[in-house]
């Protein structure tokens, strides 16, 4: 029987489906049903959830340890109804038993807080009510993001129904250039199969470039992987796993990797030494292309932080080109910290005081701007560079506004010269 | 089950934000969501839209966020089915649990002009565009999802089943 099962090996991503769907093996197309290990909803997911929670006629909650409810999107709480929402999911969580409601104080952006609270281990099956759900897979997990209907059924029955997905193997070969970063790998990579080039996959990182990655900028990429369309983005744990969870967990963990034999739809080859600072073009994410094909184009607005690069790591990039440089005239330079433990971190290494002394504000956590939900809306006309991952019409507030993505380091130094720039124009 | 409606055309890769702005997520009302449906994508979507129209759109249809408020909205527009070239998988997995019609058919969304009457036979797939004379076929829907999409969606159906067993 081993010897047959090694035949053709398994990716990461079916060994975790497999396991959760107490199966020996899973083949790419296979229908399961899988347990999950953590169930998330934001206030803007979690209310529609809950009300079919009820409407199920379900009574309790499968395990109010594995739920995890975070306002984030439109808190502190923006307008009366925004309020309710809270409201809504406060009640829900005192109901159940539900420990993990991140009330104000407590609360950070969803996808920077919970890996940051140590509740992600390797080999976990993870499904939440958003879809950058996926940045979980960076630290060896399987996650994806649902619809409310699913996170209601999964609260409910602590299980899910799921097709195992194909995966698409992306190998990094070589070493970062200065200034380039998780990031810029991914909407290089985005830029190269386009927005539903991994439509239904998963998307695996591996290679040279990517074992010399922090755990944070793993966090950036599988974030991201959604606009590519992907299912799930995932990396293999390895030492800098243990220890960014050393602290942060009890829990016992295995770490499982894909094997070396595991079947995959396409494989990418890239290297790393060859990709330059990224900056997507309004209105997709796919529209990716060097920093300084796009030097020169002139900008009102500068968002650093989210769920992509909302971390001490991208905020301590953004500060070494902010540091005793001043915000161009005109310009609002919005830096948001995505983690309480974030912004305590930043305000202890002095960044808050460097952000502030460049012209930038600092704002408690939220996804605020990202969605053009407050703390940041465009007007008509009005242009954005952005560390977010949408630059979709009408994203981040007019739907005639224009959002850039990129990076901390782009960002920070467009900031500096008022218009989208390369970090080494401002140093 | 059968539909009959205009069909309003939409381009490649129409995200979530286009179906259904963030800036109206301050609640989850089907019908206060449906004054927003489509509203970056076509701002007059709502106003010109009857009950029973189709959507024809490209690929990668419902893009970007999970927010089940884009089909729910859809649905709530008086949509009666939606046919795209291909769908983002949460949107796709959304518009079956909120009982909402979906057909990939790249052969409709090769032909199909904005304005032509269409007639969508769910059962099988088959699509007949009534202003051109002309018939489509779609991968049917399976029996199971005919009838979570019947029930109004993955919890009403649910519910039929937990009734009728006990």
């Amino acid at each position: 029987m081993i010897a047959r099962d090694r035949v053709v090996g398994m990716t990461l991503t079916e060994k975790i489906l497999a396991r959760h769907a107490g199966r020996d093996r899973v083949r790419p197309g296979d229908f399961v049903v899988a347990k999950v290990d953590l169930v998330l909803g934001n206030d803007i997911t979690a209310p529609v959830a809950i009300k079919e929670f009820e409407r199920m006629g379900a009574e309790r909650v499968f395990d109010p340890d594995k739920i995890a409810l975070v306002p984030d999107h439109f808190t502190p709480n923006k307008d009366i109804k925004s309020a309710e929402q809270v409201q809504l999911m406060r009640n829900f969580a005192r109901k159940h038993g539900i420990m993990h409601f991140f009330e104000l104080g407590e609360m950070g952006i969803e996808h920077c807080l919970l890996p940051e609270k140590g509740m992600i281990v390797p080999g976990d099956l993870v499904v939440g009510a958003d879809s950058h759900t996926c940045t979980y897979g960076a630290l060896g997990a399987f996650s994806t993001g649902v619809g409310s209907t699913d996170m209601a059924a999964a609260m409910a029955t602590g299980e899910l129904w799921f097709r195992v997905p194909e995966t698409i193997k992306f190998v990094f070969n070589g070493r970062l250039g200065r200034w380039v970063g998780g990031k810029d790998l991914i909407l290089y990579t985005i830029g190269k199969i386009g927005v539903d080039g991994a439509r239904y996959k998963a998307m695996e990182f591996v290679g040279e470039a990517i074992s010399s990655l922090s755990v944070e900028g793993r966090l950036t990429m599988a974030n991201m992987a959604i606009e590519a369309g992907a299912k799930n983005g995932i990396f293999m744990p390895d030492e800098k796993v243990v220890e960014y969870l050393r602290g942060r967990t009890t829990r016992s963990y295995e770490m499982l990797t894909s094997d070396e034999d595991a079947d995959y739809s396409q494989v990418f080859e890239f290297d790393a030494g060859d990709i330059e600072p990224q900056v997507a073009l309004p209105h997709l994410p796919e529209n990716s292309r060097p920093v300084k094909e796009v030097a020169g184009v002139p900008i009102d607005q500068v968002v650093i932080g989210s769920c992509t690069n909302g971390r001490i790591e991208d905020l301590r990039v953004a500060a070494d080109i902010l540091r005793g440089k001043r915000v161009a005239r005109g310009i609002r330079c919005i830096v948001i910290p995505g983690t309480q433990a974030v912004y305590l971190q930043a305000v202890r290494e002095g960044l808050v005081e460097t952000f502030i002394e460049a012209g930038a504000v600092v704002s408690t956590p939220t996804c605020g701007p990202c969605l053009g939900g407050h703390m940041g809306v465009l007007a008509a006309g009005e242009r954005a560079i952005a560390t977010t991952n949408r630059n979709f019409v009408g994203r981040m507030g007019h739907p005639k506004s224009e959002v850039y993505l990129s990076g901390p380091a782009v960002a920070a130094a467009s900031a500096v010269a008022g218009e989208i720039v390369s970090p080494e124009e401002v140093l | 089950m059968k539909a009959v409606g205009r069909a309003w055309r939409f381009g490649d890769n129409i995200d979530t934000d286009a179906i259904i702005p963030a800036r109206y997520l301050n609640t989850s009302d089907p019908q206060e969501l449906a004054a927003h449906c489509m509203e970056d994508a076509d701002p007059d979507f709502v106003k010109k839209v009857s009950k029973g129209d189709i959507i024809v759109a490209g690929a990668n249809f419902g893009c970007g966020s999970s927010r089940e408020h884009a089909p729910i909205c859809i649905k709530a527009a008086g949509i009666s089915c939606v046919i795209a070239r291909s769908f983002a998988r949460i949107f796709f997995r959304n518009s079956i649990n909120i009982g909402l019609p979906i057909f990939e058919c790249p052969e409709a969304v090769d032909d199909v002009e904005d304005g032509d009457k269409l007639e969508v036979h769910m059962g099988e797939g088959r699509i007949v565009n009534l202003t051109k004379g002309r018939e489509y076929s779609a991968q049917p829907l399976s029996e199971e999802i005919q009838q979570i999409i019947a029930d109004g969606g993955l919890v009403g159906h649910i519910r039929k089943r937990v009734q009728a067993g006990a």
